[in-house]
């Protein structure tokens, strides 16, 4: 006995995790909280691939580095670095501006230019490096 | 603004190791966001272009502020590489011990400044 109901505890406000639920800066999270580790153990492989590869390349020059970007598995991890990348820190980036930005309106407007940002650059890269990949340049 | 303790409120905590691992992780990660990717598409984005633009590229990068620069970003990358495994294993629910918390936080900083010296000096030897 003595145990209270959660409507006894919280009236018609529901249960405990109801009375706190979308209180937090962003007022939501699970699903950006499990993105940004799956593109967290992308950048890990993908981007740990491009570290060791620039090691161990011999030079930096033009026709070195091209010849590398234009085999199929360096263009293709290059291209799958422009998307995961580029979400992940869409995704770092919206935590930044949700934590720092207290006016809705400017916290919109933050959010849509990151959104312009990160689809257009990851869209850059990806052309660019098609077109070596294609041998167009 | 919600008369409340909002994240990350910076003002009342006394300052240990793992508040500086989760703050360097934020700096690491968005400077990398405004620094890295540009710089990365610039780099491909020059190797599209052609040699002379990536003449340009090369000459600005391969300067001293240049190289400053990169090793500044590629100590972001390990930094941020390091603190993010740590919050994997955070993620499974371990390393909460004090102690256990302040080893591998003073070791993931360790780790990005080894990590970063190995990178350059592979690129130099190799």
């Amino acid at each position: 006995m003595g145990q209270k109901t959660s409507l006894e505890r919280y009236g018609n406000k529901g249960t405990a995790l109801g009375h706190v639920r979308g209180l937090g800066s962003a007022h939501g999270g699970t699903h950006h909280w499990l993105l940004q580790r799956f593109t967290a153990v992308g950048n890990l492989l993908l981007v740990g691939f491009l570290v060791i590869s620039l090691a161990l390349l011999p030079n930096y020059s033009y026709a070195t580095v091209r010849s590398w970007m234009e085999q199929p598995v360096p263009a293709a991890a290059l291209a799958l670095i422009c998307v995961n990348t580029f979400w992940h820190a869409r995704l770092g980036l919206q935590v930044l501006i949700e934590d720092y930005l207290d006016q809705p309106g400017s916290k919109l407007a933050a959010l849509v230019a990151l959104n312009v940002a990160v689809f257009g650059g990851a869209a850059f890269g990806i052309v660019s490096i098609a077109r070596i990949a294609f041998g167009a340049a | 603004m919600a008369n409340r303790p909002l994240s990350p409120h910076l003002s009342i905590w006394k300052w240990g190791p793992h508040m500086a691992v989760s703050i360097l992780h934020r700096i690491a990660g968005d400077g990398m966001a405004f620094l890295a990717l540009p710089l990365f598409l610039w780099w491909v984005g020059a190797l599209a272009s052609g040699p002379e633009a990536y003449g340009t590229f090369t000459s600005v990068m391969g300067s001293i502020p240049g190289i400053v620069v990169l090793v500044g970003i590629s100590w972001a990358f390990f930094n941020h590489m390091s603190s993010g495994i740590r919050h994997f294993v955070l993620d499974i629910g371990a390393g909460y011990e004090i102690e256990t918390n302040k080893r591998w936080s003073y070791g993931s900083i360790a780790s990005g400044i080894i990590l970063t010296a190995v990178f350059w000096a592979a690129i130099v030897l190799i």
